[in-house]
């Protein structure tokens, strides 16, 4: 295959690299820096319309000796990142605007991110794999810092930093293992020299230590210590960037790796249990005591992981599906809800305390509206995306005969109602007080992309056919 | 293997360099060294890949292990860099000082 061939199965990565470097390139000449925005907006939509033309054109199959596989199941993940990254370029304006720190290299870092996650979902080999989540970590932890004169924001930008390389340290160390015991770095041929040889306990050592690596990155339990610091001191539109996209990269690396070379290792099923347990029942219990929003948010994206994981544990193809309909609903809710934090926070983030939202249904009822289809779709109620999001992770675990690990989901679904609940009776059951922030204007890119948000949650809860049908037709990688 | 090195000896140096990194990481309070410290944990599995790649006769480990060392300048810019914003803004580098955001 010649080199424009295979690239071509890189087709939105190549063209986000593109615009990323020209918004760098452009940075310090154009003064407005919002048309820098606009930009990172194009090229997201160049780059969505290239994965049009990749589908339409049937530029599918390996490329690159094998290491990048253009399959339905890249796609997806694919599409889910570009949609994330157009929310949160749009989301960021006024934000960054507000704040003082509206830079060029913010959207090209956004951009770099998304083209690591692309490769990440469309990798099967380790080394590639690696080099896509270097690629997007290594922007995200300068995001987390992006408001640099804060201290907190520093600080989530170090703990992000320190954890994070710490983690991927040790996925190294166990892709190196597998790869002394197996003599590739190939997912499928690992596989099958797990299959064919006696397994060592070189190969099982590897699977924990790669567990890690992974763990942290979807925070998952006990890898979650990070999560809740990141996500208060982070910019709050960077902070809902990371519960999305980089979060369902993880999660997609994470199964093609353990549903496809690792499958033979039978050990990992139990860590995976585990986990998904303690996720569940610490982000859950965790969230129960928040005062600040954005911690609020961040435990119960701990104890999502843990829903996730429990149709991971599954380990059936309808197991996958499930996955990848609650990591684009996920996205949809999770990310509305980010961005109304980020616009009630005003300037410097100083409301982003629960007691802030006091009456804010009185005040600004459409607002508070949004935020309530956000919330109640996190929770699971019935025609949101949250909603068949939870359901077929159930109903993929019952069909694995995971009773155990249902109804404790099931429970704890119930407990974290308690906390999504509370945020919706202090908008509407409470009086304004008078401390509380002003009403501000919502300025029209956010109105945009909040009505994007919470349209797809709806249209997800009402009609989830569409994307369940592709979510279903990505999941036959794993056969 | 040429040098009559078994490989089980790389192994062991690369487990112990391992080891060294993760108690540094652990046990140490000031930031640079537990970036050093991690450096370690990279290094050791660079030998490890090495170490498989000759074993192995497979070049693929060694080709590994130099996106390994790329990867580790490019943290280590970043990483650098965010140390240096927290120092500005909190004058110190010491882990257990970072508690404005509680762990």
């Amino acid at each position: 295959m010649s080199y424009g061939a295979q690239i071509l199965r890189l087709l939105p990565e190549a063209i986000l690299t593109v615009f990323g470097v020209a918004i760098m390139l452009a940075d310090p000449l154009v003064r407005r820096k919002r048309a820098l925005g606009y930009l990172a907006v194009g090229g997201l939509v160049v780059a969505l319309l290239g994965t049009v033309l990749m589908v339409q054109q049937g530029w599918w199959g390996p490329a690159f000796s094998g290491h990048i596989l253009n399959d339905p199941f890249a796609v997806f993940f694919r599409v889910l990142f570009l949609l994330i990254g157009l929310l949160v370029v749009c989301s960021s304006f006024d934000y960054l605007e507000t704040n003082a720190i509206h830079h060029g290299e913010y959207y090209a870092l956004v951009l770099f991110s998304i083209v690591g996650q692309g490769l990440m979902a469309a990798s099967v080999e380790l080394v590639m794999i690696f080099i896509g989540l270097e690629i997007s970590s290594i922007a995200t932890y300068i995001l987390a810092g992006f408001r640099t004169r804060d201290v907190k924001s520093s600080e989530a930008a170090l703990k992000y930093f320190l954890l994070g390389s710490f983690a991927t340290a040790f996925l190294l160390y166990g892709i190196a293992l597998i790869f002394g015991a197996t003599g590739t770095t190939h997912l499928a041929e690992i596989r099958a020299a797990l299959r064919a040889g006696p397994m060592g306990p070189m190969a099982a050592v590897a699977a924990a230590l790669m567990f890690v690596g992974f763990g942290f990155k979807v925070s998952a339990a006990p890898f979650q210590v990070w999560t809740p610091d990141v996500y208060e001191g982070s910019p709050s539109p960077v902070a809902g960037f990371m519960s999305a996209g980089p979060k369902a990269a993880a999660f997609a690396v994470f199964l093609r790796v353990y549903l496809t070379a690792l499958q033979p290792v039978e050990g990992w099923f139990w860590l995976l249990w585990v986990s998904a347990l303690l996720s569940m029942c610490i982000g859950n219990f965790g969230a129960l005591v928040q005062t600040n929003i954005k911690r609020m948010l961040a435990y119960s994206s701990i104890a999502h992981a843990g829903y996730v994981l429990v149709a991971f544990a599954a380990r059936s193809e309808l197991g996958v599906a499930a996955v990848l309909f609650y990591m684009a609903a996920y996205a949809a809710m999770n990310l509305g809800a980010f961005i109304v934090v980020t616009h009630f926070g005003g300037e410097g983030e100083r409301h982003v305390s629960i007691d802030d939202y006091t009456g804010l249904g009185h005040r600004q009822p459409a607002l508070a509206a949004v935020l309530t289809i956000f919330l109640l779709s996190l929770i699971g109620i019935p025609l949101t995306g949250g909603f068949f999001g939870k359901f077929y992770i159930f109903q993929a675990a019952l069909k694995a005969k995971l009773i155990g690990l249902t109804i404790l989901g099931v429970l704890n679904s119930a407990v974290a109602s308690y906390y999504y609940l509370r945020v919706i009776v202090v908008m509407y059951m409470r009086e304004p007080a008078p401390t509380s922030p002003p009403a501000a204007r919502v300025p029209g890119a956010i109105s945009f992309v909040l009505s994007v948000a919470a349209i797809a949650v709806l249209y997800l809860g009402i009609f989830p056919g569409d994307v369940l049908q592709f979510a279903t037709r990505s999941a036959a990688f794993f056969r | 293997m040429p040098g009559n090195v078994p490989i089980t000896h790389y192994l062991f140096l690369s487990t112990a360099l391992f080891t060294l990194g993760v108690i540094g990481v652990l046990a140490r309070r000031n930031i640079v060294i537990i970036l050093m410290s991690i450096e370690l944990i990279l290094n050791a599995v660079n030998i490890n890949l090495v170490a498989f790649s000759r074993h192995l006769a497979s070049v693929s480990g060694q080709a590994f292990a130099v996106f390994i060392i790329a990867d580790a300048a490019a943290e280590a810019a970043v990483g650098l860099g965010i140390i240096i914003a927290m120092f500005r803004n909190r004058g110190t580098i010491q882990a257990d000082e970072l508690d404005l955001l509680k762990w």
